[in-house]
């Protein structure tokens, strides 16, 4: 342990820093190299990455009850963005309140480590509960739309979202890594997924995939990204991870692949909308599922693919 | 008004309410007017407008915003008068019609010959939530005799879905905030409704959470 961190994800920590060290010092050289080129974005984008992640370094290592209600603030903030986009009924103001309500009692299970209340607490009880309440109200006008709409989104920001914070009660099997290690891993692959398939795309995209929801997701940034992310992940897994070598090439696919899916399927809902971002909490990048669409597909589906491997 | 109560509470309550209850989407921060006289016309959906507006500015700044407020609504008990004069730092204005054309303003020139920002809302009420009501004309004949006064058109979306009129219950929307370029001068009040409702409908369909799935 260093730093209360055990120490593959303490050096996992040190190498993101690094990394966001070298970014931010290639930032101040850029305008010096090219002085009339507008860099201003890519620094709000860099300092909204040094927002981030110091903050979830600061919860992650004092862990416990703080890492996991740092979480719940994600959801929270996830799920008022997803619900102030989408249109919902003035006469649902209280349903989404309860809506609200279900992220401490999901985190609570979470904190307390209680599996099979955690997995269908928001599956199920909310499911049925959300369209009881609004019965209630009496509105029948809009619906079968507004309980769809309200039950997708707490699945989406706070069920799919509240899987990062289970790898952290996990009982521990890879004691140099811990359940730090877990969520260092299904952050780091998710995030450095979408950028190499942006950096492949850039290179050699041509062959688009569905230009009708996202021109510039390309075939060959797909398949980039998904050869970067598996050798990567198949690396890292067994340092951060209670994964094989060979576990960990399948979790870089899956994490790949679905991190893919979660990405255009938050891009179909804002061109449903007709936005581009789904908010400005983080200059930038745009909103706060800006920049987690893609794990909301990850997080869920990675987390079931090690608990059944190894839990 | 005391400067020192306004600037606790925007610090301690309006900023963090509007920061993580609320959360903000604001476009074209930059045409905030930072001094004054000028006035900040925005549509009215909640009591939470004024909120938003006098989170956006700087503490320094915050004494100089004076919400133009119907006096027989917010004085019309003890405690509510003595929070909205000397805290919010309110200018009362009468609905009633009862008062002199040429009085009804005094306050409101006062202010801005002192270099304020007033806030009008020209709906004149909340109203229902989320929709613009009729505009009126009040705004025009406070500034057809001043050459000094810059109009700054100002529109909030999702207001009305945190805290409608009416409702107690408040419920977390991120909203919109649009801040529209100076109005041009006009002549006539028919000419400046049209401008003002040109500038709100197009601040308002560029509003995230304004959405046009229907």
């Amino acid at each position: 342990m260093i730093a209360n961190v055990p120490e593959y994800s303490f050096y996992a920590m040190g190498g993101v820093i690094g990394v966001l060290v070298v970014s931010t010092i290639i930032q101040f050289l850029l305008p010096l190299k090219n002085p009339d080129k507008d860099y201003s974005e890519l620094r709000q984008r860099i300092t909204s990455w040094w927002w981030i992640i110091g903050l979830l370094f600061v919860f992650l290592a004092v862990g416990g009850t703080a890492a996991i209600v740092f979480f719940a603030f994600i959801s929270f903030l996830a799920l008022k963005e997803f619900i102030s986009i989408v249109p919902t009924r003035q006469a649902d103001r209280n349903v989404v309140f309860w809506a609200y309500l279900s992220i401490p009692f999901q985190y609570y299970w979470v904190a307390i480590g209680w599996y099979g209340m955690f997995i269908i607490f928001i599956p199920v009880y909310m499911f049925l509960l959300f369209p009881m309440r609004m019965v209630l109200k009496g509105e029948t006008e809009g619906f079968i739309k507004a309980a769809g709409i309200l039950h997708w989104s707490v699945m989406l920001t706070v069920f799919s979202v509240s899987h990062v914070a289970y790898l952290l009660v996990l009982p521990v099997n890879n004691e140099l890594a811990g359940g730090v290690g877990l969520v260092l891993f299904l952050l780091f692959m998710t995030q450095f997924n979408d950028v190499s398939q942006y950096v492949w795309g850039k290179l050699f995209g041509k062959h688009k995939i569905i230009p009708k929801v996202s021109p510039n997701k390309t075939w060959e940034g797909f398949l980039g990204g998904l050869l970067t992310i598996t050798l990567v992940a198949g690396f890292v897994a067994p340092y951060l991870t209670p994964l094989t070598q060979f576990q960990g090439l399948i979790a870089g696919i899956l994490i790949s692949i679905s991190g893919f899916f979660g990405d255009v399927v938050i891009s179909s809902v804002k061109r449903d909308l007709h936005i581009k971002d789904s908010g400005n909490l983080l200059p930038g990048h745009g909103g706060i599922l800006d920049r987690m669409d893609s794990l909301i597909y990850t997080s869920p589906l990675f987390f079931h693919y090690i608990y059944y491997l190894h839990f | 008004m005391n400067r020192i109560l306004k600037v606790v509470f925007v610090l301690v309550i309006v900023r963090p309410l509007v920061l993580v209850l609320l959360g903000l989407n604001i476009r074209d921060r930059t045409k905030l007017p930072l001094k004054g006289p000028a006035i900040i016309a925005a549509n009215h959906n909640s009591h939470l407008d004024t909120m938003v507006l006098f989170s956006l500015y700087p503490l320094s700044r915050v004494h100089k915003l004076r919400p133009v407020a119907a006096a027989d609504y917010f004085l019309s008990n003890r405690f509510l008068a003595w929070f909205s004069l000397n805290v919010i730092g309110i200018i009362p204005i009468s609905r009633t019609g009862t008062t002199n054309k040429e009085d009804i303003f005094t306050d409101c020139h006062q202010a801005l010959d002192q270099g304020d920002i007033l806030i009008l809302f020209p709906e004149g009420t909340r109203g229902e939530p989320e929709q613009t009501s009729r505009l009126k004309k009040g705004i025009y004949y406070l500034v057809k005799d001043r050459s000094d006064v810059q109009i700054i058109p100002v529109v909030t979306h999702g207001l009305g879905r945190a805290l409608p009129r009416g409702e107690a219950l408040f419920v977390p929307f991120n909203c919109d905030v649009a801040i529209g370029d100076a109005l041009t001068p006009v002549s006539s009040s028919n000419e400046l409704i049209k401008l003002l409702s040109t500038s709100y409908t197009y601040l308002l369909e560029n509003c995230l959470t304004y959405n046009k799935l229907d």
